[in-house]
Formats: structure tokens, C-alpha cells, sequence
């Protein structure tokens, strides 16, 4: 909502500068977005007449002005623009005036005639932003000789409140003043607004056929106005300051009076309405065209104000093309309704308009204004466009109409919520002056609601107004008093945190990337992944859920890559989403990615580039955080993502929690990447679970070692080994160190050889050689049968 | 038959004269061994008359003795040099940078949701947690906005469906932990919100973290209390003004939007606080009864306030980051300076 100072000073001038007042305004809750001069800075402009107007004898685009400036002599001016005319009132800067842009108007010839002063257009005055072609023409009661900025109130501003939505009370000076005048103590006057009588008894029938979704209708004929007629510039003036383009003088006084009082009023052209006006829901289908030129096809929850052969507006959104008034217009029908914020909320969103009216109506007009609203209407009419006003009709449904309300504010529930007691004068003082009718009683107030303020219903509504007079901050400040109990500490549970640390230990800079992706990414990383799709997205590369986290990292690696950023380490945490919408899991994942050299460029660092067991290392240490670090396992298996012959399956007491892997040669070339890259990605609710660590006592005994070198098929996974022998080796064996893996001279094509360093110790005797020549025979035979591994010699 | 002073002689010499460890024991051996040229004399006394043998074996003793000495000083002197010089040898340059792999960082928006996570849990706040594509019910109607309200419109949602959303708050998580549990209640909920907004102050997706205190006899003093001691200890300023500013949330009532003095231009008035000298940080209130009977908590008996932080504009103001769309950039140039 934007305004014009002044007009607001009209209905209520509090003692205070510009800045100072809308200061005040923001702290009581209406927040002001922008204070703005309305006019550019300028001086020594006044109205004056042109007297006479003939051609430049010299130039075919000038002409000579004789220009009473009300200083006695008549002074020559030379002008330039089209529409100047003898007998005009126009504003005139006088030689020494100051235009805007610091441009001083001196004594001047123009093609050999002299030039004294210039007459102004709107736009050199810095009253419109687009360059206006001719000069600004000025009503024939501009008082000749009177300061220009004076008589059109130009040393204004325009304050602009960005209201909260419960303050719909405030979308029109009277409101804004009423606040103000609460604020300031300060009584509020607008214009008298008295009944228009009748001079013509001619009505138009009205039939409300929902009474509940409009529970007043008010309507008038007004007969043989007159379209042409000009709005006067004041009221262009303060709808100019209040952000509204002068349209047609009707349609600019239903402005005027939205702008003033709040109410939304519309004009219909008397000679497109047939038999009656009729307020209903549309029936599915019907068809509209809107006074923006939109055809629309109507739904049957909206309501429209038709007459017999159909729809003429959207009620209290938007009026029709064919009824609205036109240059032919003659007598029209004056609308002032009631519809209640039910009936209008999420209509115009429906149709994708957002209207002045729809904006007021959604939250709450003032179901007592649209008398007063029409009376003032007419009246401004009659003065402007002149023509005859018919009685005003009223169709009113009393039984729908918002119901008076009442609410009890208790003293102690006050004090209780503000942690302070305002003594009880102030209490009432305040509601009163709100405009509520006030009881004070034994233990608080009963106050009846006014009603303009749809927002106050309950006693809550009424503490946050006691508390916004009086002032949020005059009210005391405490901390909270809580009893001391301490809460269950998981401690099998890794932090989130700690292993977010690892990963910065580890050389990784943490992202924070999009939870929507472009499809195409996902498709090419995850051609079967299922995840919602946003039916609104912001564009189609933010368009649908991630189903992981790779295309977010494989993003941000492009991002980095393009930036001449070689060597990137970057891990992420965050939920993914998979599923059908009915059938969704939202997932936390942590997921890595690392590509590059493995080491930084160093003068003690290796060339090498990062590869799969750079990051299984990584990631390893993450699974260890729990202390089970056996409760996980790798399995070979192929992911669409990543190299077929570089990926794994990551088993988490045997179900999936995640994939390693090289990303893909063949997805690389699809995302335009020219280097390897190595990710991760595992289920944060495994990873995050762990135990309790045990205590084992440690042995007094000697531990045994055997290394052990076994020759297997080189596509053989060590795991299958490693399972085979974890089985046969008994109780005491504690590590199983792999401490060589070896192809060539040696070693058989086909073959390699898996070197093992097992240790045995006994918890409370030392082991003899027997029994562990034992095991390893049986770790032998068994590798031997099912894996077809060969002791080496 | 006297030459033994010079023998003395002319091994003292040899001795200074040797510049390694075995030259040394070559000398030892020359003149101390059991066939040394020392060990000779002593030999030779039995031809002595017995009288002067006490004498001249005592002089004898004394060169060994001498000699023995000489031996063992040039010895630790060469040792000495030879530990020098392989100490010198053996220098490195210090000033090279270590070998390894250096840490990486935290997000500057983890770093400071950890950072606001700590100031309440320390003081007894849960963290609380909940799924990001929500339904209408408690993204919305739980919290008092009921479907057309006009609140819908100050949040610009992404929507799935007709009910499913993600959403723009973290607030569903609030209702979510007051239908669970039962006061005393304080949480606090960071996460990641979505709104259909994008340009130089918006990303469609940023994070935000809400508290919620419910319990007997909370007042708003109790949620000024909370929010100025909040904001003094994140900026670590104690003389850092608050104001409180009523505005309407559908959620809380009464409502406030929180102002801090611009930590840009300390109040002067500068191109971020749009010159006004204030800066708008959060937004708070005390629990709406509404939420309350959605929730099934007893609004005559508990109240309670809430708050709402975005985590990227604190960032912002912390670290002094002047664009927002940098936080999901990922660039590393960016990620690497909140390490």
C-alpha cells in the first residue's frame, strides 16, 4: 500500500517530520518499505496562461508564446511542444527556476527570437518516468502566478507500508490514519461523506442468489454522465502517489474512493446489463472476458455478479470487458459490496490475477463501509462527470454478515503473557482507542470487536494489541527458568558432526548443493531412479528431486573444473528422495566425491591421480567411526553411474547402504568431462550406527604369526578368501593382515598371488605349534576346494 | 739410554697429527700394545740394576699414563668433528611445506548452524529433525494457515501435488515434536526450506533454524531474554542493540520481526541495512493456541514461544559474504576460506 503523505495528513497530522512518522509507523507493525519524494527537486516553476501562441518565423517545430506568469508584463517564451495553445494553464519556469537535473533556466534565443523562461512537461518536472511529448496542460482554475509546487502539493511523499495480511483494516487512508490517530492520541477526520438524494427514481433490479458468500450488495444508477469529462489533477495527483494510473474519470473515482475509505467498487455500463444483476456461482464452464482482455473459463466454486444472459465479473476480483464503462457510456450502475473473504480467497490466484480488489476482499473489507463507500462515490461522480443519481438499493442478508464480536481479555492472562502487569487504565485506554468497545470488569475487559478488524477474535489477538501500543520495547526482558534433567545420550550413535570431521580430515570441502536437479543430470547418472518432480518448478534444471547425491557432487565438480580447479574433494550430507510421491523415502545420505591428483601439487608429493582406493580409504575410515567396522561389507556389482569393473555395492549387516565407485567412461563423455572422478555414497542412518565398545583383557601369551601366499584366479575378489579363511581359522586368530597382492614374473597368466599375515593368541595359555599347523592345514584344504587357491611355496 | 722423553715426544706428535679414529688405535697399539714401543721399555727394566728400577719404571708408567690420555683427548675431539659433520650433513630445510594431505572445511551455512545448534543445546535445546517434502497439513494447516489464507501468499511454494510441498519452513517439525512429546519442550530445528523465489537476495532452497519453547508461564520477556541473548553471544557483542518490531506470523501471536543494529556500518547507516542503520535477522513469537490445539497441547496451562532464523543471512552478516547464490555454488575458492 502506497500513499500520499499529505492526503494522510489531511486525516491526521501528528507532530512529527517525515521520517519520523513513518517510523513510527514500521514500529507499531505496518512496516514501511520505501519513503520517496513524489516530485523531483525543483524551484521557480509557476502556473501561468498562454496568452497567444504563433509560429517561430523561423523554424516550423517552434512557436512563440506570450505567457502571463502573473508577474504583470506578459513574457515571450519559445516552445517546442506540439500541443501548446493559447487560452492553456500550464507551468511555466520562470528565467532563474532550477529544473531537475540542476538545470537553470536562463534568458535564450531560439532561432533569432528570445526566449524567456520555459513552459514544463510533466516529465521535465519529474512527475512521470516516460518522456511526455507535450507540455503538461493544467485546469482552468490553476490560480495564474501561484507557485507550481505549492498549488499541486509537490513538496509530498509517498510512504509505502508493506502490511502483514492480518491488516487488511489498514489498505486505505482512512485506515492507516486511524492507526496513526492511535498512535499519536490524535483524533482522525476524513471528508464528510453525507447521503447523495435521489434526483431520479429509476433502480436496476438486484438479486442476490448467495447471500453467503455476499451478504450486502449495494447498487445505483446514475444517468447521463459524462465519460469525457477530465479527473481533476488532484485526485490524478493522489492516485498517481498512491501507485494508480489515471484511466477514465469514472473508473478513476471507484479508484479514488478503494484508495480512501478501502472499499472496492465497480461501475457498469447501464446499456450492457439485462433484465437484473444477479450475484451467484458460476455455472463450470462459463465463459468471461475480463476487463485485462483474458477470456476465462469459469469453475463453479467462484462467484460472479451476471445478469440474465451471464457473467459480468468476477465478484470482487475482476469486472468484464463487455460491461465495464466505454467512451459510449451513459448511465452506469454503481457496485459497493460486501463479499466476505470466503468467498473471494484463492479466486483470483485461480485465474492468475491479483487485483486491488481481490487483494482487499481476501482479507477483510469493513462489512458497515459500502454505504458510506457509494455515497462518497456518487458524490465525486455528480462532481465530476456530472449526471443524475438514482436511490441507492440495498440487498442485505443480515444473517450472513460477519457476526459482532466479543472477546474477554483477562488481567492475569496479560500479565502472564507479557511477564509484566500494565495497570489497567492503559489497558483500556488502548483497546478504546483501537476502536473497541470496552467493559472493564473485576478481572479484566470485555471488549467488542470494531468492524474493520477482521483479525481480532480471540484474547490473544487482543494481547498482541496491547503490547503493540504500548510498545514491544518497553516490555521487560527475562530468560526462561527450566528444571536441570538430563536427556538420554546415544553413545553407539556416531555424530552427524564427527563424521562430517573425518571428511575434513580427510581433505574434503563440504558442499551444500540443490535438493532439485535437471532431470537429464539425474537420467544420465541414474537412468532408472524414481523421484518427484516439482509441478511449480523455478526452471527445468531445478526441476525434479535427487534421487542421490552424485548429480549434485558431479555438478559442483563441473562448476570447479571450469574454474581451473583440478584437484577437488568435495562431500555433501542430505536427504534423497525416492519413490513415487505415495510411496516416498527421504533418505539421508553422506556422499563424496574426489578427483585429481591424489596429493596436493607439492615438492614431496607424488604425480599420481586420485583412484578408487583413495577413496575406499576414506570411506573406510567413516565406517570405522562406530567401531563395527564388520558390519560392513564390499561387493562387487554394477551401478549405471559408475565403471562396471570399479564399483561396489556397500552392505551394511547385509543390506545395501551405499555404492563406490569410478565414475562411468561412457556418463563421464555424456556430462562433458574430461577426468576421472571416484564417489561414494552411503545411507547416514547406518553409518551413524555403531556400539558401545567392550572390553576384551588383553593376553599375557605369545602371539603366533604365519604369512601365508596363496595363488588364485585374478578375478577371484580377496573377500571370498579372506571369508574362507576368517572360517577355518579358529577362535584366537586376531589380525589378518593382506599385506601383498602380486601379478607377473612368478605367477601364472590368469592367477595372482594373495599374501596373508595371520596372528593367533590365546586369551590364557600360550598355542603350540600342533594346533596351528592345524588351522592352517585347514585354511589351506578349504581355500584349495571351494576357491581353488594354491598355497605358495 | 735415556730416549725415552723424546718417544714421548714424537708420539704426542704422531698422535695430533692422526685425523681418523683408526689411525688412533694404529698409534695405541704402536706404542701402548703389548708389543708398543712403550710396553717394550717396561719390558727392558729387568735389565736395570734393582735399584733404579723403581724409579725408572715409575717414569715409564707416567709416559703410558700420558700418552693413554693424549689418545683418548684426540680421540673425543675427532669424534666431536666427525658428529658435526655428519650433523651438518644431514640439515634440512625446514621452511619446506609437510607432506600429506591437508584438512579440508565445513560449509560456512554448517559452520553456522552448528555454531547456533551449540548456543541452545548448550543451555538444554534438542535438535529436532524432520522430512523436507511435507504435506499441506503440517506445512500449513497445523501452524493456522488454512488453505486459501492470504499467508499462503508470503511464501512462494514449491508444490508436487495438490497436498505435498516442500516445505517452506522448518516449522512442520515443531508440530511434528509438540505432537510427540509432552512439555517441557525445547527444540531447535535447522534444515533445509524451499521457496519459489530466485534473484540476487533469493535462492529457491536455504536453510533455516526455528526453536520452540513450550512449558508453564513463558512470557514474550522470556522470548526477548531468549532472542537479545542469542543474538549479543552469535555476533559476540554484547552492546549489539535488538529492537523488537510487531509483525503477524499465523503460527504466533503476538508476533515480532527482530531488527539488530547494522553489524556493517555499527548503526551509521550503509548500503546494506538500506541505510536505516537496522538489519532484519529473524522473525518470533509465542505460540499461536491454534498450533496448540493442532498439536494437543493445553494452551490454558503451557505456553511457549517460537523463532525462525534464515542460517545464510546470519552467514552472511558473520563472515561478511555479499552474495547469497555463492553458498550453493560450491566453489572451492569460496568453500576453502571457512576452513
Amino acid at each position: 500500500m502506497k500513499f500520499s503523505e499529505q492526503w494522510l495528513r489531511e486525516w491526521v497530522s501528528p507532530q512529527l517530520g517525515t521520517q519520523a512518522l513513518a517510523d513510527q509507523i514500521t514500529m507499531a507493525g505496518l512496516e514501511v518499505d520505501a519513503v520517496a519524494p513524489v516530485a523531483a527537486t525543483f524551484a521557480g516553476v509557476v502556473v501561468a496562461e498562454v496568452l497567444e501562441r504563433t509560429p517561430h518565423p523561423d523554424a516550423d517545430k517552434l512557436s512563440l508564446c506570450r505567457v502571463d506568469d502573473g508577474s504583470g508584463e506578459p513574457v515571450q517564451v519559445v516552445c517546442g511542444a506540439p500541443n501548446v495553445a493559447a487560452g492553456q494553464r500550464v507551468p511555466f519556469a520562470r528565467v532563474g527556476a532550477v529544473l531537475p537535473g540542476d538545470f537553470k533556466i536562463k534568458k535564450a534565443k531560439l532561432r533569432g527570437q528570445e526566449s524567456r523562461g520555459m513552459i514544463c512537461s510533466a516529465s521535465e518536472l519529474g512527475l512521470e518516468e516516460e518522456t511526455s511529448p507535450g507540455i503538461l496542460e493544467l485546469p482552468g482554475s490553476a490560480p495564474v502566478g501561484e507557485d507550481f509546487r505549492a498549488w499541486l502539493g509537490l513538496d509530498d511523499h509517498t510512504i509505502e507500508v508493506d502490511l502483514t495480511p492480518n491488516r487488511g483494516d489498514c489498505l486505505s487512508l482512512k485506515g492507516l490514519a486511524r492507526e496513526v490517530g492511535v498512535l499519536n492520541r490524535l483524533p482522525v477526520t476524513g471528508p464528510e461523506v453525507v447521503a447523495v438524494p435521489a434526483t431520479h427514481d429509476e433502480t436496476f433490479p438486484v438479486r442476490v442468489e448467495d447471500g453467503e458468500r455476499c451478504p450486502r450488495y449495494l447498487g445505483r444508477l446514475i444517468k447521463g454522465v459524462d465519460v469525457a469529462a477530465e479527473t481533476p489533477l488532484w485526485m490524478v495527483e493522489r492516485l498517481r502517489r498512491g501507485g494508480v494510473r489515471s484511466i477514465d474519470p469514472v473508473v478513476d473515482v471507484t479508484n479514488y474512493v478503494m484508495l480512501e475509505l478501502g472499499q472496492p467498487l465497480h461501475a457498469f455500463d447501464r446499456a450492457n446489463l439485462h433484465g437484473a444483476v444477479i450475484v451467484r456461482l458460476a455455472r463450470e464452464g462459463e465463459r468471461l472476458v475480463l476487463l485485462d482482455g483474458q477470456e476465462v473459463s469459469l469453475d463453479a466454486s467462484t462467484l460472479v455478479i451476471a445478469d440474465e444472459r451471464g457473467p459480468l465479473a468476477i465478484a470482487g476480483v475482476m469486472g468484464g470487458e463487455h460491461s465495464g464503462v466505454s467512451a459510449e457510456t451513459r448511465d452506469i450502475f454503481l457496485e459497493s459490496a460486501f463479499f466476505t473473504p470466503l468467498a473471494v480467497a484463492g479466486q483470483a490466484r485461480t485465474y492468475g490475477l491479483h487485483t486491488d480488489a481481490s487483494h482487499r476482499f481476501e482479507r477483510g473489507v469493513d462489512p458497515l463501509l459500502a454505504r458510506e463507500a457509494a455515497e462518497r462515490a456518487t458524490a465525486l461522480l455528480l462532481e465530476i462527470v456530472g449526471g443524475e443519481a438514482g436511490p441507492l438499493v440495498e440487498v442485505a442478508h443480515a444473517e450472513h454478515l460477519p457476526a459482532a464480536r466479543r472477546v474477554t481479555l483477562r488481567a492475569a492472562r496479560l500479565e502472564q503473557a507479557l511477564g509484566k502487569a500494565l495497570p489497567a487504565a492503559e489497558v483500556g485506554e488502548i483497546l478504546e482507542r483501537l476502536g473497541l468497545v470496552v467493559e472493564a470488569g473485576e478481572s479484566g475487559w470485555e471488549a467488542a470487536v470494531p468492524s474493520w478488524r477482521f483479525d481480532l477474535a480471540i484474547e490473544e489477538d487482543l494481547i498482541e494489541e496491547v503490547a503493540r501500543i504500548h510498545g514491544y520495547n518497553r516490555l521487560p526482558v527475562r530468560r526462561p527458568q527450566a528444571r536441570l534433567g538430563l536427556r538420554p545420550d546415544h553413545e553407539a550413535r556416531t555424530p552427524l558432526g564427527r563424521l562430517r570431521r573425518q571428511m575434513v580430515a580427510r581433505g574434503y570441502q563440504e558442499a551444500v548443493t540443490y535438493s532439485f536437479v535437471a532431470p537429464e543430470l539425474q537420467k544420465a547418472l541414474l537412468p532408472e531412479a524414481v523421484s518427484p518432480v516439482l509441478a511449480n518448478p523455478i526452471s527445468s534444471d531445478l526441476s525434479v528431486m535427487r534421487a542421490s547425491l552424485f548429480p549434485g557432487l558431479v555438478r559442483a565438480l563441473q562448476h570447479n573444473l571450469n574454474r581451473q580447479q583440478s584437484r577437488v574433494r568435495l562431500f555433501e550430507t542430505g536427504l534423497v528422495f525416492r519413490g513415487e510421491l505415495d510411496d516416498l523415502a527421504q533418505v539421508p545420505m553422506l556422499g563424496a566425491l574426489a578427483c585429481g591428483a591424489r596429493d596436493p601439487e607439492g615438492w614431496a608429493a607424488g604425480r599420481e591421480r586420485v583412484d578408487f582406493f583413495d577413496l575406499k580409504g576414506d570411506l573406510e575410515s567413516l565406517l570405522t567411526m562406530g567401531g563395527e567396522a564388520d558390519a560392513w561389507r564390499f561387493e562387487p556389482a554394477q551401478h549405471p553411474a559408475l565403471h562396471p569393473g570399479q564399483s561396489a555395492r556397500l552392505l551394511h549387516r547385509g543390506e545395501e547402504a551405499g555404492w563406490i565407485g569410478t565414475l562411468h567412461p561412457a556418463v563421464r563423455a555424456e556430462l562433458g568431462l574430461k577426468v576421472d572422478a571416484v564417489l561414494f555414497e552411503v545411507r547416514l542412518d547406518a553409518l551413524t550406527q555403531g556400539r558401545v565398545p567392550a572390553f576384551t583383557p588383553l593376553s599375557r601369551y605369545p602371539e603366533v604369526r604365519r604369512d601365508l601366499a596363496f595363488l588364485v584366479d585374478e578375478d577371484l575378489p580377496v573377500q571370498a578368501l579372506l571369508d574362507t579363511l576368517r572360517g577355518q581359522a579358529g577362535e584366537w586368530l586376531g589380525e589378518c593382515r593382506l599385506f601383498d597382492v602380486y601379478q607377473g614374473k612368478g605367477v601364472p597368466e590368469g592367477r595372482k598371488s594373495v599374501a596373508l599375515g595371520l596372528t593367533w593368541q590365546h586369551p590364557s595359555r600360550t598355542l603350540n605349534d600342533e594346533e596351528i599347523n592345524e588351522l592352517v592345514d585347514a585354511i589351506v584344504n578349504e581355500s584349495r576346494q571351494h576357491l581353488g587357491a594354491e598355497l605358495r611355496g | 739410554m735415556d730416549h725415552l722423553p723424546q718417544l714421548v715426544s714424537e708420539a704426542r706428535q704422531a698422535i695430533q697429527a692422526a685425523e681418523t679414529i683408526p689411525a688412533l688405535e694404529e698409534l695405541r697399539v704402536r706404542y701402548l700394545g703389548k708389543k708398543g714401543e712403550i710396553t717394550a721399555q717396561l719390558k727392558g727394566l729387568g735389565k736395570l740394576p734393582a735399584a733404579e728400577r723403581p724409579a725408572a719404571g715409575e717414569r715409564i708408567n707416567q709416559a703410558k699414563q700420558a700418552l693413554s690420555e693424549e689418545l683418548e683427548g684426540r680421540k673425543a675431539t675427532l669424534e666431536k668433528a666427525a658428529l658435526e659433520a655428519r650433523l651438518a650433513a644431514e640439515r634440512i630445510d625446514v621452511t619446506l611445506p609437510g607432506r600429506g594431505q591437508p584438512s579440508g572445511g565445513l560449509h560456512p551455512v554448517t559452520r553456522t548452524l552448528e555454531r547456533i545448534e551449540g548456543l541452545f543445546t548448550r543451555i538444554g535445546y534438542d535438535v529436532a529433525v524432520g522430512p523436507e517434502i511435507e504435506d499441506d497439513y503440517h506445512n500449513f494447516e497445523a501452524l493456522n494457515i488454512p488453505a486459501h489464507h492470504p499467508a499462503r501468499g508470503m511464501a512462494d511454494t514449491f508444490y508436487f501435488d495438490a497436498t505435498r510441498l516442500l516445505r517452506t519452513h522448518t516449522s512442520p517439525v515443531q508440530v511434528r515434536t509438540m505432537k510427540e512429546a509432552e512439555p517441557p519442550i525445547r527444540i531447535v530445528c535447522p534444515g533445509r526450506v524451499y521457496r519459489s523465489d530466485s534473484d540476487l537476495t533469493h535462492t529457491p532452497m536455504f536453510h533455516q533454524v526455528e526453536g520452540l519453547l513450550v512449558d508453564e508461564d513463558v512470557s514474550f520477556a522470556d522470548l526477548k531474554g531468549t532472542i537479545e541473548d542469542f543474538l549479543h553471544a552469535f555476533f559476540e557483542r554484547d552492546d549489539l542493540s535488538v529492537r523488537f518490531r510487531p509483525s503477524y506470523f499465523p503460527f504466533t501471536e503476538p508476533s515480532a520481526e527482530v531488527d539488530i543494529q547494522c553489524v556493517m556500518c555499527s548503526g551509521d547507516g550503509c548500503r546494506v541495512c538500506g541505510h536505516s542503520g537496522w538489519l532484519e535477522v529473524m522473525g518470533c513469537g509465542m505460540v499461536h493456541p491454534e498450533v496448540f490445539r493442532h498439536s494437543g497441547i493445553d494452551a490454558e496451562r503451557y505456553t511457549g514461544f517460537a523463532f525462525g532464523m534464515g542460517a545464510e543471512r546470519l552467514a552472511m552478516l558473520r563472515y561478511g559474504v555479499n552474495d547469497l547464490r555463492l553458498f550453493f555454488d560450491n566453489d572451492l575458492r569460496f568453500l576453502r576460506q571457512f576452513a
